[in-house]
């Protein structure tokens, strides 16, 4: 079952309230999708962490009923903390 | 610890780089697990493979034993090291040839 790319932006912003969240449809199906998910939470997080947080915060969706998303994550540029 | 978990534990902890899959190193049967193999091939380290494809068990286990709910899954010296997407971005920082090539010696 598909998803809306504006479905995913939603899910993820209302588990990481500050993302800014990128998404391209790579086919134009509806099904897979690309993501880039820039947050000042992810900070100090390994990727592994933080790709975490956007899988949680799409709540089991990934590998189900999200079946390709590539992801990129990032905190915000210049941020070295 | 589940039979299945117990059996992804001894896979992981065995083998110096293993790659759990969908399909072979040979005819990876999904565009990530392809990228995965790609990616490894090109770094020119030994590595396993496990396709999922061919145990359900591990194929569902998998996806609990890192909490990380998609395959491809790399494993270097026993961590979890992520999926496609990480795999790819620590190639093209050199982090990835740094890290397997030290397993690989």
């Amino acid at each position: 079952m598909p998803m809306a790319a504006a479905d995913i932006e939603a899910l993820i912003r209302a588990a990481i309230p500050d993302a800014q969240v990128t998404i391209r449809d790579l086919r134009g199906d509806g099904d897979h999708y690309a993501a880039r998910v820039v947050s000042a939470s992810f900070a100090g997080l390994s990727r592994v962490r933080q790709h975490q947080a956007v899988y949680a915060a799409l709540g089991g969706r990934m590998g189900g009923e999200l079946h390709a998303l590539q992801l990129e994550t990032a905190a915000p540029s210049g941020d070295h903390q | 610890m589940s039979d299945a978990n117990a059996r992804i534990d001894e896979i992981v902890k065995s083998n110096d780089i293993v790659l759990f899959m969908k399909g072979t190193a040979l005819f990876p049967q999904c565009g990530f697990s392809s990228r995965a193999v790609a990616i490894l091939d090109h770094l020119g380290v030994p590595f396993e493979t496990v396709d999922v494809l061919q145990d359900p068990e591990i194929r569902q286990g998998i996806k609990g034993y890192s909490d990380w709910p998609t395959i491809p899954q790399l494993y270097v010296k026993g961590e979890f090291v992520g999926g496609s997407d990480i795999m790819m971005e620590m190639f093209e920082s050199g982090e990835l040839q740094q890290l397997v090539g030290a397993a690989a010696h």
